[in-house]
């Protein structure tokens, strides 16, 4: 027996196994990526993989760490996968390359690698990109059905690691603005949500395409439910928050307010909630703090869609709220079994 | 039906107890020699009041219990004493302990011993027969139990027993109850005598269907109005303070003990030895031993203490893969750094260990804070932060996060997919704050010691100046025939006269304490 102490028996679990069952969980969201934009989301992610498993190996090299068995967590490719989902699929290779190094190399390492990160990865990437680089950011291919033209995975590949379109088409023919985008500029053109959604780009809930997207990462989150790999309270607080919130200024406008519904579908609120939000390292870890932490990112969401500059607000939601997790868990331990409640007040500052 | 409260967290490990429940319980054949540890016990070991050499029946005490908490050990047939010295033991620090090697002659002759009605006798002289019999907890504390029924000023209204057996591969009281159930309510009905309980729970877990029936038949035929309680198989439902938060919904206070809340808690197999204890006048001799894992056939025995566990294991034929030894249960045994040692009153269970049975762990990864720990902790603790704590040796901060209500049940190392042995570092926690404790005492005491010698010192000084100075003074007087007394010198508090008094303060406080 290697191991010379009790228990002598544990669960058949790692950390790999959860890592793994999470990506199996994006799936079906990827799947009808696919399906509305085209197969570039896939070069996406496989370039962010690469990237990640390459700056993860390198880092692990440098810090004198062993390779394999960090390399075999898929944390890292969790982190790329995220990553990769959140800018556009037709962003030039340097922007995957860059965004997914730094969120490798500064966001996790520099911070003790795997477990001690204070913040979102993924998210950390995200923020470098949207403040560097905002064009490229912008890149978001048109759904299926709604561009002048559809380009084949060569052409996108094309584009993705050249910059050249076919001849005849022109960027604006294959990209557009994201739905929330298109929503603020018309909102500042004077237009009634009314007006704006009556544009081919939204669909039933949200923007087209993009709504049936969520959809698939609801069905992946539920997946995390069921299976307990995440806890009710972030998704729940989150969208929740989200909700009351955009519910109580659509109630009060209605024509400048759109429903909560909307935002629920539209940008990564749904990605967001089950997916970014619960990463364990950077959430607290009491039940309390998850719902503290995860209404203060919905609210933070909203502010910044409604009233901020930026496209979507989760990034910033999560790095936010990731800043005031120590805080949130040191005020929210729970009771002790055979203690009272007043008998947590010698917590250590 | 009795409404059952639902404690924090728990697990569901593979239980692993049908292979033990096969056959009955079987009387281990005498050994070639017995191994009795002075040590059995938890509180002082007991003082050897035999030697080597000489000849000792059954029954006859060879170890006189030493301090308050300590208990009697009892050779456990007849034979001749072959030697008294150290010999390895199981316990963790893995050092050896002062035993008597006792060889049987197989004669199995009994000292004299004669029971009287336990029922006039006083409380005290029952606990004096109990410290005596060196009865102690059988579950795998080895408490004394005569501590357990000194509740003092607290008035205990219910008598749990516990029969939970939580722990997998462990089925010694599953065994006991279903063969020997009118003996154990019988000895419930003692120590209910004793601590004046009103009720009487009896807790198992309802993966024993045979021993809950055993026993609810054996409190029908005794009469007594006890409560046979079937509770959910869950681990740790046998530690005492979640089955008593189980059956009564109580939560014993942290730092406090059952008899605070009006509950007392004893294992059903300490039960049955209190009743051969004072219906018998039997010392504890003997315990029932589950013998399983890599063996042919595993199957209860009732071993003799001090049969050394390599015959024992013996009896079952160990499988040639086997790799090691793990006395108690495979979420909080010990593991063993040899066969040959001794079975003791706390051996409830020798496992035979194989690579294929308990795989050593894969390496460990780090903690990523996923808190499926913090889901089955039975005491409500965090496990990640403590592990920071203990990691970092913050021990202030571990303690202030209640690291000393963790009862190492091992709960969160089961469930941690990073394979972190965190409750390996809760002990080093532990004990490194125990270790510094025992530091600060010992150079306070030193420090108080010095401080009186010096006023001792100081006063002898004083005193023998007066007395020169009185003597002088006398001598004046009759001199100078002056009859009028000389008024005695104004007695004014020196400094280190207060000072004094704080440090014999500080010493009462001492004693208070050590008396807790």
């Amino acid at each position: 027996m290697a191991a010379f102490f009790s228990p002598f028996i544990s669960k058949p679990d790692n950390v790999a196994r959860i890592m793994f069952r999470v990506l199996l969980a994006l799936v079906p969201g990827i799947a009808l990526y696919m399906w509305y934009f085209g197969p570039a989301i896939l070069v996406s992610i496989t370039l962010a993989s690469l990237t990640a498993l390459g700056t993860e190996a390198l880092m692990l090299k440098l810090r004198d760490r062993p390779v394999i068995p960090f390399l075999k967590d898929n944390s890292a490719l969790l982190t790329a996968w995220l990553l990769a989902l959140s800018i556009p699929p037709l962003a030039p290779w340097w922007l995957v390359v860059v965004g997914t190094a730094f969120a490798i190399v500064i966001a996790k390492h520099l911070y003790g690698g795997l477990g001690n990160n204070l913040f979102n990865p993924a998210m950390v990437g995200y923020a470098v990109l949207i403040i560097s680089f905002p064009l490229q950011m912008t890149h978001w291919i048109a759904p299926h059905g709604l561009g002048q033209t559809e380009l084949d995975l060569l052409d996108q590949l094309g584009y993705i690691f050249r910059g050249a379109l076919p001849n005849n088409v022109t960027l604006d023919a294959i990209t557009m603005a994201t739905p929330l985008d298109t929503l603020k500029t018309h909102l500042h053109l004077d237009q009634t949500v009314g007006q704006i959604l009556d544009m081919p780009i939204y669909g039933r809930l949200a923007g087209q395409g993009s709504e049936i997207v969520s959809l698939g990462f609801l069905l992946g989150g539920i997946y995390l439910l069921v299976t307990r790999i995440i806890s009710w309270h972030i998704p729940v607080a989150y969208l929740g928050t989200l909700f009351i919130t955009a519910g109580i200024f659509h109630l009060s406008d209605p024509a400048h307010y759109v429903t909560p519904l909307f935002h629920w579908f539209s940008g990564a609120a749904i990605l967001g909630a089950f997916f970014i939000l619960t990463d364990p390292v950077s959430s607290p870890t009491t039940n309390t703090g998850r719902l503290i932490f995860a209404a203060g990112a919905g609210l933070i969401t909203y502010l910044i869609r409604a009233f901020g500059g930026f496209p979507d607000g989760i990034a910033f939601a999560t790095l936010l709220m990731n800043i005031c997790v120590p805080l949130i868990v040191l005020y929210t331990q729970p009771k002790v079994f055979g203690k009272k409640d007043g008998d947590k007040k010698d917590r250590p500052s | 039906m009795r409404a059952l409260h639902h404690f924090h967290g728990g697990i569901h490990p593979p239980s692993n107890k049908t292979q033990s429940t096969l056959l009955g319980i079987a009387p281990a054949p005498l050994p070639s020699r017995l191994i009795v540890p002075f040590h059995q016990h938890a509180g002082e070991a007991a003082k050897p009041v035999v030697q080597a050499g000489e000849r000792v029946l059954k029954g006859q005490l060879i170890g006189l219990p030493d301090g308050f908490i300590s208990s009697a050990v009892h050779a456990p047939t007849s034979g001749t004493i072959s030697a008294i010295g150290m010999h390895l033991v199981a316990h963790p620090s893995g050092l050896p302990n002062l035993c008597a090697t006792l060889v049987p002659d197989g004669k199995e002759q009994w000292e004299h011993h004669e029971a009287v009605d336990y029922r006039t006798l006083s409380a005290s002289d029952l606990q004096q027969q109990l410290r005596m019999k060196g009865i102690v907890g059988l579950g795998g504390a080895a408490f004394p139990s005569d501590i357990k029924l000194r509740i003092g000023r607290h008035k205990v209204n219910t008598l749990i027993l516990n029969a939970a057996e939580c722990e997998p591969y462990i089925t010694c009281d599953d065994m006991l109850m279903r063969e020997r159930a009118s003996e154990i309510v019988k000895g419930a009905e003692m120590l209910r005598y004793m601590v004046d309980a009103v009720e009487v729970l009896i807790g198992i877990e309802d993966n024993k269907p045979e021993a809950i029936s055993a026993m609810q038949q054996a409190v029908k035929n005794n009469g007594m109005p006890y409560e046979v309680i079937a509770i959910p198989t869950i681990y740790p439902g046998g530690g005492a303070k979640q089955l008593i938060y189980m059956l009564t919904g109580l939560e014993v206070p942290s730092g406090t003990l059952p008899p605070d809340i009006g509950v007392q808690c004893f294992n059903v197999a300490t039960t049955y030895s209190v009743y051969r204890a004072l219906a018998h006048a039997e010392p504890l001799l003997s315990r029932v031993v589950t013998v399983t894992g890599n063996v042919r056939q595993a199957r209860n025995y009732e071993a003799l203490i001090g049969t050394p566990i390599d015959e024992l294991v013996a009896l079952s034929t160990a499988l040639p893969d086997s790799s090691g030894y793990i006395m108690g249960g495979p979420m909080m045994g010990l593991p063993l750094p040899q066969a040959h040692v001794p079975v003791v009153k706390a051996t409830n269970c020798v496992i035979v260990a194989s690579e294929k049975l308990f795989p050593a762990p894969p390496p460990a990864m780090p903690c990523i804070r996923c808190t499926r720990c913090v889901e089955v902790c039975p005491a409500e603790l965090q496990p990640q932060d403590l592990y920071w704590f203990a990691r970092s040796k913050e021990f202030g901060k571990a303690q202030a996060y209640s690291l000393f209500d963790c009862i190492e049940c091992g709960a969160c190392s089961y469930v941690c997919p990073s394979h972190i042995p965190l409750v390996q570092y809760f002990r080093f926690a532990k004990s490194e704050i125990h270790a510094r404790e025992k530091e600060k005492q010992a150079a306070d005491s030193a420090r108080e010691r010095h401080e009186f010698h010096q006023y001792r010192i100081e006063r002898e000084k004083r005193e023998k100046a007066e007395k020169l100075a009185a003597k002088e003074r006398a001598a004046q007087a009759a001199k100078s025939g002056n009859a009028e007394p000389q008024p005695e010198p104004q007695h004014v508090p020196s400094d280190i006269e207060t000072r004094r008094e704080h440090i014999l303060e500080i010493a009462q406080s001492h004693v208070e304490h050590s008396k807790e």
